[in-house]
């Protein structure tokens, strides 16, 4: 299936490009430009690719734009997808790091929703929390937050997770709570995939698995570890697996990242990823139907 | 809150979920003049309204601007000179920024949390090793800029993020100073 990343590359000198990427040398790779995969959308895009390689599908295509944070090279972005979505013949788009913008945000999904059929939606990170901030979050087919974006996405007035209100603490033992809330406000998409000590994954408020095995500490310090997530699942939904059995496969895949590689705090997402098509099989090895809560 | 609700949703087409703007209550209405330019100047989408009634302080005149690039503008108005009374979400002015920190000890190393970020350094060479989280575009640029640095020495990210994430890293950055100065 084809599929789009969408985000961005921490340069605001990177120029608008799409294409299909590819991984050489430990660099993503997008037309002429080499990227450095640290973390954020180039961690994603490069994890999507390895994991579509172990899938032995196509590569993924991206959408990149440069943006340090000032928001212009999200704009530009935004603006080039409005224009080209008629063409863009994709069955999924994953979004990823984008400056929250309500207005392009809704330009972005109505363009989608008018010019395409129906295509898999999964949003993390910043275009995640003006999804959530939009009041179009039901249109999402997966959301992917960590504790601290369920409290954001479980907080009706919260307009980004730095304001999410004091009651609602970052709390592992609330997330059930947490999860209920998102959904009877609308602020949730039709799956999530929730990061933490245990991991849920929830369709329309109902929690279908969790997984907290392996649990390898040092993953919650490591800058990358849910784009590296986000990118595994991506690759499955590529290959055609249903929702919830991509969530749930990624997030075993991804804790046999960190059992595999035995990190400390300080490993970059990059010293994880050789250990990628061993983590993935012992995901697949490890699914029974019906049983998969651990 | 009406009020508040007609006055920053009049002209557009959004139609439901929470506001992504925020409100900047100056002391003078000379500040908010010379801010508004400013912010201009800067291509930050900004408007100078009345102010809503349930804010009592400063002058009768209020910047909105896009929540989002937060830092940014407090970064503008600091080097500027203008300090203003208040920057607040429009959704609810009463919205606090959030205050708790979540701090986990790896024993050779010590990670901060505030709100969506968190920053991870060696505790005994104070070198920064990790940070991860947010969802901003500064996020992966501003760790680029730290990671690798000592903690007191590295660029700090109020001084070169923009937006609500990279304040939150500085509230942890700000945080892990203050544990590791013992």
């Amino acid at each position: 299936m084809s599929w789009l990343i969408v985000g961005t590359v921490p340069d605001d000198d990177f120029p608008l490009v799409y294409g299909q990427v590819r991984v050489e040398k430990g660099l993503l790779r997008i037309g002429p430009h080499n990227i450095n995969i640290a973390r954020g959308t180039p961690a994603l895009a490069a994890t999507t690719c390895l994991a579509a390689s172990e899938l032995k599908i196509d590569a993924p295509y991206a959408l990149l734009a440069g943006d340090a944070g000032r928001g212009g090279g999200s704009r530009k972005l935004y603006s080039h997808m409005v224009e080209i979505m008629g063409d863009l013949k994709m069955t999924g788009f994953t979004f990823h790091y984008l400056q929250p913008d309500v207005d392009w945000h809704n330009k972005i999904l109505w363009a989608i929703q008018d010019k395409l059929n129906s295509p898999c939606l999964v949003a993390d990170a910043g275009f995640m929390y003006v999804a959530k901030m939009s009041g179009f979050a039901a249109d999402y087919d997966l959301f992917t937050p960590d504790i601290g974006e369920m409290s954001f996405l479980a907080d009706e007035t919260a307009p980004h997770p730095f304001y999410t209100r004091g009651f609602l603490l970052e709390d592992e033992s609330k997330v059930e709570e947490y999860i209920a809330r998102a959904y009877s406000e609308k602020n949730a998409a039709r799956h999530l995939m929730v990061k933490g000590v245990k991991d849920y994954v929830v369709r329309d408020d109902i929690i279908l698995s969790t997984i907290s095995e392996p649990g390898v500490d040092a993953m919650e310090a490591i800058g990358g570890t849910g784009d590296s997530l986000t990118g595994i699942i991506t690759a499955y939904l590529m290959a055609g697996y249903e929702i919830p059995r991509a969530c749930h496969m990624g997030a075993v895949a991804n804790r046999y990242l960190g059992l595999l590689a035995n990190p400390t705090p300080a490993f970059s997402v990059g010293q994880l990823l050789p250990h990628l098509g061993e983590s993935m099989e012992k995901s697949r090895e490890l699914w029974v139907p019906d049983g998969n809560s651990s | 809150m009406r009020f508040l609700k007609s006055i920053f949703t009049k002209g557009s087409k959004k139609t439901r979920g929470v506001s992504e703007r925020g409100i900047i209550v100056f002391h003078h209405t000379s500040e908010v003049i010379k801010a508004e330019s400013l912010l201009k100047q800067a291509g930050l989408d900004v408007l100078v309204k009345g102010p809503p009634p349930e804010i009592q302080s400063g002058c009768d005149m209020v910047i909105e601007f896009p929540i989002i690039n937060q830092l940014q503008v407090v970064d503008i108005l600091k080097k500027h000179g203008i300090d203003p009374v208040q920057l607040v979400s429009v959704q609810d002015h009463l919205l606090e920024p959030v205050s708790l920190y979540n701090v986990k000890d790896f024993g050779e190393f010590l990670m901060v949390r505030a709100a969506n970020m968190k920053i991870t350094v060696d505790k005994k060479s104070l070198e920064i090793v990790n940070v991860s989280g947010g969802g901003c575009p500064d996020v992966p640029f501003l760790a680029e800029l730290m990671v690798g640095q000592k903690l007191f020495e590295a660029p700090e990210p109020a001084g070169n993020g923009q937006t609500l994430c990279g304040y939150s890293l500085h509230l942890a950055y700000e945080e892990m100073k203050r544990r590791c100065h013992g």
